[in-house]
């Protein structure tokens, strides 16, 4: 790379105490995003990629490790230079259903980041500023009295995309922004999200469960699985040449538009993950995996450059 | 086609769900047919009346709110929207089964799987002894792939997808004639999604099991499905094979949107082209085609007559794009 990265993850972990035992939600991630890139990060529910994006953005302290952004560790800022750093680092959450106050109208949803950091001394300024906010995100000006009820998914979504976009951030978490909303509402929120992108020159994490929607959005991708990166590639390279077990049985796991006989469900993965409450060392996917062998289990297995930007941790790919 | 081999239709129904002052009109004539041993995807966005339709084939709809307006639902050759309450218990469960969407909610938390299972098989096989009950739910957790001794756990010591899959053996245990599964992998992860699709393919092989399956992923209809209905505001806009909707040049318009807004694995697409705008508002339904508002076709003659079917072979399009051509 030739300038610094935006974002530097280095050995984050984030454990979670339980009657149980430990639970390692995010164990050990190594990762780095480029400016105005698109990080995608995929795995299934249970992975600890919401964690991530949680813990990046210091919504939850980590257990080890540190996030640099711009060169700086946020882990080290105290609340007030946190606040700062805060207005350069915004999510966009999951669920516009929930994610909402009711009892708040657009208008001042959106207003809400500029009033909490005082952006604008004048009400006026504020209110020019959230409808050229609602323009910039495709919301209709007369929505500004509604309630969120009134609106449909697509809308919501927008609302929170307005929101995150109030204070000109830098970078901006998104987790699972259109898997609530239908197909072409979905198509719609991620063509905003690439356009403002564009525009602004915005760097996003991206974190979603569906593949295709990853390859479509973003430029690297990182496969997660139980907490650790199994896999971490380009976008093209990733769906070109995966190497990692669990990236090929997530990859023909997709259900794909296709009447050819071959396409239907090559090698399915057999049984469930496994609990991250205590792992045992070794390779996390070990146990439903078709390769296993002896190596796999009793040491961790570190992420390796096999090909030029593209980082496996599996023993098949060692020699 | 000999009648016989008919085993679902559906005649121009219409229906209704009514409040104080509001009118939603959520299935407006659909037609639809099924065959033996046939497998039809029913795809559609949110508010297109996938569910009701499904809902109205078990006579489940609400009572208060929602009214049958017209039509006819043959099964068999009964028409079950005249059938007594008796009949209809008779078939729900037995000749027809339903798997919901949300595996989490559509268990009892406090019974047991294998006492839910037994409950189905119970209640349409009076006469069997205890054994013989607990000798068939044995057979049908194995069937979905269940160890016999988690039968006496209960739904929250299993994942999501086994919760599934108890679903599907508590409508699998009379060996249904038609199963109808409305999203039934929605809530699940990718990888378990494709096992237990690839399950049900299975197992509805083995028994010759007819299946509705409602879903909006365009990909799992591909790969499950025989035939394809698309539905758009409480209508079927183009009826076909799979191989009809995914490889001929001719489509309707919203079907031509719904592939435009999934991006493609196997092409580099910079931009979707998704359909603009939003779902019509159901009580208030725009008039002549029920798509024209967000229709890039839109034609003059779209705004006031409602299209005619376009017919090639078994491929049906409602369109006026098409229409011309086809007399």
């Amino acid at each position: 790379m030739m300038s610094q990265p935006l974002i530097e993850i280095k050995n984050l972990k984030k454990y979670f105490s339980t009657p149980k035992g430990k639970l390692h939600a995010v164990d050990d991630v190594t990762l780095s995003i480029g400016r105005g890139k698109t990080l995608g990060v995929v795995g299934e529910s249970g992975c600890g990629k919401s964690t991530l994006g949680s813990t990046v953005i210091r919504l939850l302290e980590p257990t080890e490790g540190q996030v640099l952004f711009n060169g700086e560790n946020i882990y080290e800022k105290n609340k007030h230079e946190m606040k700062a750093i805060r207005r350069e680092m915004q999510m966009i959450f999951q669920d516009p259903y929930s994610s909402l106050n009711p009892r708040m109208t657009v208008g001042e949803l959106i207003a809400e980041p500029l009033i909490v950091n005082k952006v604008y001394p004048s009400a006026a300024q504020r209110d020019e500023k959230v409808r050229e906010l609602m323009d910039t995100v495709g919301l209709a000006q007369r929505l500004i009295n509604a309630y969120p009820h009134e609106l449909d998914g697509g809308r919501r979504q927008r609302i929170g995309v307005a929101r995150a976009l109030a204070l000109d951030p830098q970078f901006i978490v998104c987790d699972e922004p259109v898997s609530a909303l239908d197909v072409s509402i979905q198509a719609q929120i991620l063509n905003l999200l690439m356009d403002l992108q564009d525009e602004k020159g915005l760097t996003y994490m991206f974190i979603t469960h569906d593949l295709s929607v990853v390859k479509h959005i973003s430029d690297e991708i990182a496969v997660m699985y139980l907490g650790k990166c199994v896999e971490r590639a380009s976008a093209k390279e990733l769906f070109d040449n995966p190497l990692h077990p669990y990236t090929k049985a997530l990859l023909s796991a997709i259900p794909i538009i296709s009447v050819d006989e071959g396409d239907k469900f090559a090698n399915l993965i057999k049984g469930e993950v496994t609990s991250p409450i205590n792992p045992p060392a070794g390779c996390r996917f070990a146990s439903r995996c078709d390769f296993c062998t002896e190596g796999c289990r009793g040491q961790d297995i570190p992420l390796r450059e096999v090909t030029p930007g593209h980082f496996v941790a599996c023993k098949l790919c060692e020699k | 086609m000999s009648n016989n081999d008919l085993l679902l239709e559906i005649k121009d129904l219409e229906i209704t769900y009514r409040s104080d002052d509001t009118v939603v009109q959520a299935v407006n004539g659909l037609d639809l047919s099924l065959k033996r041993g046939e497998t039809l995807g029913l795809v559609g966005e949110t508010g297109a009346g996938k569910t009701t339709t499904a809902l109205s084939i078990l006579r489940l709809l609400p009572e208060r709110t929602a009214r049958i307006e017209k039509g006819e639902i043959l099964f068999d050759g009964t028409n079950l929207l005249t059938a007594t309450i008796g009949e209809m218990r008779a078939i729900r469960g037995e000749r027809i089964s339903m798997i919901f969407q949300d595996p989490m909610t559509s268990l009892n938390p406090v019974l047991t799987v294998g006492d839910q299972i037994a409950e189905a098989i119970l209640l349409h096989n009076e006469g069997l002894s205890k054994q013989q009950v607990q000798d068939r739910v044995i057979e049908i957790l194995g069937m979905v792939g269940i160890t016999p001794e988690r039968r006496n756990d209960y739904p929250h010591q299993f994942s999501g997808g086994m919760k599934q899959r108890v679903v599907i053996a508590i409508a699998l245990s009379c060996n249904p004639e038609l199963l109808i599964a409305d999203e039934p992998t929605t809530a699940l992860d990718v990888t378990i999604q494709a096992q237990v699709l690839s399950m049900m393919a299975e197992l509805k092989n083995k028994l010759g099991t007819s299946m509705i399956l409602i879903t909006h992923d365009l990909g799992i209809v591909s790969q499950t499905c025989d035939n394809v209905a698309v539905m758009y505001a409480g209508e079927i806009i183009e009826y076909g094979t799979v191989r009809d909707i995914v490889l001929k040049d001719k489509h309707h318009p919203y079907t031509d949107g719904l592939f435009g807004s999934i991006p493609d694995l196997k092409k580099d697409t910079d931009r979707l082209t998704p359909i603009e705008g939003l779902m019509p508002d159901p009580s208030n339904l725009p008039s002549g085609c029920k798509f024209h508002p967000r229709c890039p076709k839109c034609m003059e003659i779209c705004k006031t007559v409602q299209p005619g079917l376009y017919r090639e072979g078994n491929h049906t399009i409602a369109c006026h794009l098409y229409a011309k051509e086809g007399q």
